[in-house]
């Protein structure tokens, strides 16, 4: 599904180096959590994924079923498949939820060839998904995340994931300012996209979403590198010991 | 010659060379004497020049200038503008009136007939009103091109609303000719606790001037909704001069696309206590040679009133917008919530928009905000939306949209609103 090979990226601007060789390759179907501390480019790795600007990438490759992501414009890797689940999900004013959910889902068909979605379809299947995740009518009528709570955006992005039924979903620390309650709401939001096909990785700081979503490979992400890649045990080690420990045995 | 003279003899160059090839239409004795009036008004002013403060950002030099410039017909393959509305349709080709395009002029609480024709009877309700909003208009900033229409206009409607008026009267101004020069004065009363709504759009001319006089009495309301065509290459200058009663209600929006210059006044003036005056517009304009002004002048006379400007401008490679506004609080107008922004969004590094905001308040119980900004697109929006798939141009279109919408807000009927959404998204798609 996705294949990354020793990528190394710089911030544009500063030059400063942030990924210095992740190499990565997620099949079809699995889960794989990257955990890390702060600043170790986990976000980032996320960003260069989805095509984000301000990031050079200086050496290796990162595929998509063979296809190069890093040649591709944001909205032709959305188009083949890939979805980044933000870890802020941005507010865009003056948008409505539904407009902008229509807009994608169309534009990502007419990308792929097929017919756009006709209004009625397109309706029931966002009312029957959205029930799902709890959002009401207003969250849907409202403009895109503006005055969402923390937990609504996030459930928002879910959404868009169900919506868009991608291959590969990257989940940048979907955890962050989530209750337990709200959490629980996202995580089943999750696992019920899982189909054996459909991949994910997920970034996230601690173990608590990993019990949610259980992952069946887990790596640590550190200095800009995947330092250690174990089961769903070494989440377990992390949120025991911290990172400290694994850190010192890697020599960073 | 110090500075004053030569100013002073620019203006009386320019007025002379405007006024070469016209001449005074004939009418009833008042009508004769209003037109007089207004010419002398116009040699005492002289006509604008670019050194004058208030076209400061914009050149009236074309506005002035003895003969109109060629316009390019524009012929838009779409539905007739408001055709979704049941309205009075009124239509002026060039600034003539189209008698086989036009409604009967009848309507329920209304009077309704040709300026010409109002103007060639001895005794008409008009007289009080042709001239007179825009004479007080003049004081404290002197606007003569509106006189000089008041002296020279062909044609125009006035409409008297004597109740609520169920079907809005639409003026439809169809561009033509090549070359086409309109003088259109409207004049408009509503009376005491009348209701009307005034649609106008279309380009008029290659060049337009066009004035429009509304007087709205006690507890009346006018509602005015008006697009200008999409013709690239018009110029336009109007000026919509209204007095507000106690308890009365102004609104008005306006949405601009294309043509190459157009300067929009409005000048209210609220006499009557908790009147309500919101003055908004959207434009769009594309190229260097596109230039959009929208100066409004919003006097408060009177206790509790409360007025709204909202002016939006999306702009790129290289066009121009200002808008100058001011709201003027006078000694008594206690209670006054005075509210003006104005935004631009430029699209590249070649456009400007240049503001100039003003507020002069001379009463001590007042709330009055204004606000004045010009950005880019929003990056992590532009970003957020493609990485759901949508290619960036559409999403450029989206976030413009988004921008606007807050001045297609102001639109009263929701309708109306819409229709100028979609429309308004469909002419960016087929623009790139």
């Amino acid at each position: 599904m996705l294949t990354i090979k020793n990528l190394h990226a710089e911030l544009e601007e500063e030059g400063k180096k942030i990924l210095k060789g992740v190499d990565l390759v997620l099949e079809p179907g699995k889960v794989h959590a990257i955990m890390g501390p702060n600043g170790s480019g986990k976000s980032t790795l996320s960003y260069i994924l989805a095509g984000r600007e301000g990031y050079e990438v200086t050496e290796g490759s990162a595929d998509l079923d063979g296809a190069d992501l890093l040649e591709m414009e944001p909205e032709e890797r959305a188009a083949a498949g890939l979805f980044l689940a933000f870890q802020y999900p941005v507010e865009i004013p003056g948008v409505g939820n539904m407009t902008f959910l229509r807009t994608a889902v169309n534009a990502q068909r007419k990308a792929r060839g097929e017919e756009e979605l006709s209004a009625g379809d397109f309706l029931k299947d966002v009312r029957a998904k959205a029930k799902t995740l709890k959002i009401d009518a207003d969250m849907l009528k409202r403009p895109v995340n503006v005055g969402f709570s923390g937990g609504e955006k996030k459930r928002n992005e879910i959404l868009q994931m169900a919506m868009l039924e991608p291959k590969m979903c990257i989940l940048d620390e979907t955890d962050s300012g989530l209750d337990v309650d709200a959490m629980k709401l996202v995580s089943e939001g999750v696992n019920a996209l899982r189909d054996g096909k459909r991949s994910f990785l997920v970034i996230t700081h601690y173990q608590r979403l990993l019990d949610h979503i259980k992952p069946d490979i887990v790596h640590i992400m550190a200095d800009g590198r995947i330092i250690k890649t174990g089961g769903p045990e070494l989440a377990l080690e992390v949120e025991n010991n911290g990172y400290a420990d694994i850190l010192a045995e890697e020599g960073i | 010659m110090g500075r004053a003279e030569t100013l002073k003899a620019l203006r009386a160059d320019a007025a002379a060379a405007r006024m070469a090839g016209l001449t005074l239409p004939q009418g009833a004795a008042w009508a004769n004497a209003a037109r007089q009036e207004a010419l002398a008004r116009v040699g005492a002013m002289g006509l604008p020049t670019k050194r004058d403060e208030y076209w400061k950002y914009t050149d009236p030099a074309t506005l002035t200038a003895g003969e109109a410039a060629d316009a390019a017909l524009f012929t838009p393959d779409e539905r007739p503008m408001f055709d979704g509305t049941d309205r009075l349709r009124i239509v002026f080709v060039d600034g003539v009136f189209a008698p086989e395009m036009s409604d009967d002029m009848t309507g329920e609480n209304l009077e309704i007939e040709r300026l010409s024709t109002a103007m060639a009877k001895d005794i008409h309700w008009a007289k009080d009103l042709y001239g007179k909003l825009e004479t007080e208009g003049h004081d404290p900033v002197e606007r003569p091109l509106a006189a000089l229409n008041s002296a020279f206009a062909t044609d125009g409607v006035v409409i008297r609303a004597t109740g609520k008026v169920s079907r809005p009267v639409n003026v439809s101004y169809l561009h033509r000719a090549i070359r086409s020069d309109a003088i259109l004065h409207h004049v408009i009363r509503v009376d005491e606790g009348a209701d009307l709504t005034f649609l106008e759009n279309g380009p008029a001319a290659s060049r337009l001037s066009k004035v429009m006089e509304v007087d709205v009495a006690d507890g009346g309301a006018f509602h005015h909704v008006r697009t200008q065509g999409r013709d690239h290459e018009r110029r336009a200058v109007t000026g919509s001069y209204a007095r507000l009663g106690a308890g009365s209600t102004y609104k008005s929006f306006t949405l601009t696309v294309n043509g190459r210059l157009t300067r929009n006044e409005t000048i209210i003036t609220i006499t009557g206590d908790e009147a309500v005056a919101h003055v908004a517009g959207a434009c769009v304009g594309d190229g260097k040679d596109f230039h959009h002004d929208d100066t409004v002048f919003i006097t408060h006379d009177a206790v509790a009133c409360e007025s709204r400007q909202v002016f939006k401008k999306v702009l790129r490679n290289g066009a121009t917008g200002v808008f100058q506004g001011k709201i003027l609080v006078k000694p008594g107008a206690q209670k006054t919530d005075g509210y003006q922004i104005s935004q631009s969004l430029l699209l590249d590094d070649d456009s400007q928009f240049l503001a100039k905001p003003e507020l002069e308040i001379y009463a001590d119980d007042v709330a009055c905000s204004h606000g004045s900004t010009s950005g880019a697109i929003d990056e992590t929006g532009l970003f957020y939306l493609r990485s759901r798939g949508v290619p960036e141009k559409e999403a450029i279109d989206l976030l413009t949209l988004a921008f606007l919408a807050e001045a297609l807000a102001e639109i009263e009927d929701e309708a109306l609103a819409e229709d100028l959404r979609e429309r308004l998204e469909s002419w960016l798609k087929r623009h790139r």
